[in-house]
């Protein structure tokens, strides 16, 4: 090995970095080179003088300085920063959307699923369905409504209705 | 047991304040000595210090362990460190970097005495003999970069891949920056050298 492949293994294997093979080469150099020996022998030394540097202690006011700085800080007003920090907003929340879902899901069969063939029956349940429905506009404006005579609310009414209507219709 | 750094790190990104104060604890005296030993001044180093602290608090939503936490913590160390170094409020405080070392003739890295006094080593302080004060000026005489890579090497024990990552480098440049290093300090501090 060269002198100048030692420059990059001298400190690894002062600290004992170096893999075997690493090891057993730079040993190897060092028998047969005294330049190389000296060298790593006043790298040791400086390696030691190092050791002596005194380690200083934070003052008493760096951790309270670091602290105010720290809490200083705005926060951050993302939404779902505000969320994560807050469990119980989180939660009110939650039980809001799982509310609306749940009434949207119960109310819904009432106001679409009609699945009447017969018109003068579908008008009866209609009707009935009034207080539910909330839109009085188009309500007011349903052309089936008007026909009505009144609150259909006897079956039998229905029937006898429909009767009287397949009779004008064969006669 | 004792959660490790990324944990912890995580732990904070999640909103605990507490798991920020054990970092704070955990890294104080490491940083204020790497950054001592890079500014050579007591008071900006602890503020540097403390900038470091508040970066990692700003960064924590956006932390992702993909590195060491030491790597990222001691870049943005030697990141601020090297910026302070070149900001002129500063400069004065190097002047006397060339000057010959003498016991009362410090390169400003100690605190003025009415503010040692206070310290519980004052007798430390005091006994604090040529010696390392040749060392020290033997290391702030290195080139920045050279300093750096000799302080992360040689104290916080961070390794090759580790440190070349600090100092934006690679490997073989890391080494090469490290033996020119060494053999600057084998020079300058050559008296205390033959005695060892
Ligand atoms: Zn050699």
């Amino acid at each position: 090995m060269s002198c100048e492949k030692m420059e990059g293994r001298i400190l690894g294997y002062l600290n004992g970095r170096l893999n075997e093979s690493e090891r057993l080469e730079v040993e190897k150099h060092l028998a047969s080179c005294a330049p190389c020996s000296v060298r790593v022998h006043e790298f040791r030394a400086v390696s030691g003088l190092l050791d002596e540097l005194p380690v200083i202690e934070p003052s008493p006011e760096f951790d309270l300085r670091a602290r105010a700085r720290v809490a200083a800080e705005p926060v951050k007003e993302s939404w779902w920063a505000w969320l994560r920090v807050s469990p119980r907003v989180a939660f009110a929340a939650s039980m809001l959307l799982l509310a609306a879902v749940w009434m949207g899901y119960y109310q819904r069969p009432q106001q679409v699923q009609l699945p009447w063939n017969n018109p003068v029956e579908a008008d009866a349940q209609m009707m009935q369905d009034l207080p539910v429905l909330e839109d009085h506009d188009v309500l007011s404006n349903f052309e089936p409504l008007k026909d009505l005579p009144g609150k259909a609310d006897d079956d039998s009414d229905n029937v006898q209705q429909q009767q009287q209507q397949q009779q004008q219709q064969q006669m | 047991m004792v959660r490790t750094d990324v944990q912890l790190m995580l732990d904070v990104k999640a909103g605990d304040e507490a798991s920020f104060e054990l970092l704070l604890q955990r890294y104080r005296t490491p940083l204020v000595n790497f950054l001592f030993r890079m500014v050579r001044n007591r008071e900006q180093a602890e503020d540097l210090a403390q900038e470091v602290f508040l970066r990692v608090y700003r960064a924590r939503e956006d932390y992702v362990p993909s590195a060491k936490f030491t790597t990222w913590l001691f870049r943005i160390a030697t990141n601020l460190a090297l910026n302070s170094m070149r900001d002129t409020r500063y400069q004065k405080l190097e002047v006397s970097i060339d000057a010959p070392v003498t016991v009362d003739a410090e390169d400003g890295d100690e605190r003025p005495l009415d503010v040692a006094e206070k310290h519980p080593n004052i007798e430390q302080h005091l006994v604090e003999d040529v010696r390392v004060k040749m060392i020290r000026h033997a290391i702030n005489k290195l080139p920045e970069k050279q300093r750096a890579a000799v302080l992360l090497h040689k104290y916080q024990e961070l390794d090759y891949t580790e440190i070349a990552k600090i100092l934006s480098c690679s490997e073989s440049a890391l080494k090469s920056l490290l033996f020119r290093a060494y053999e600057a300090l084998r020079v300058e501090l050559a008296p205390l050298v033959a005695h060892r």
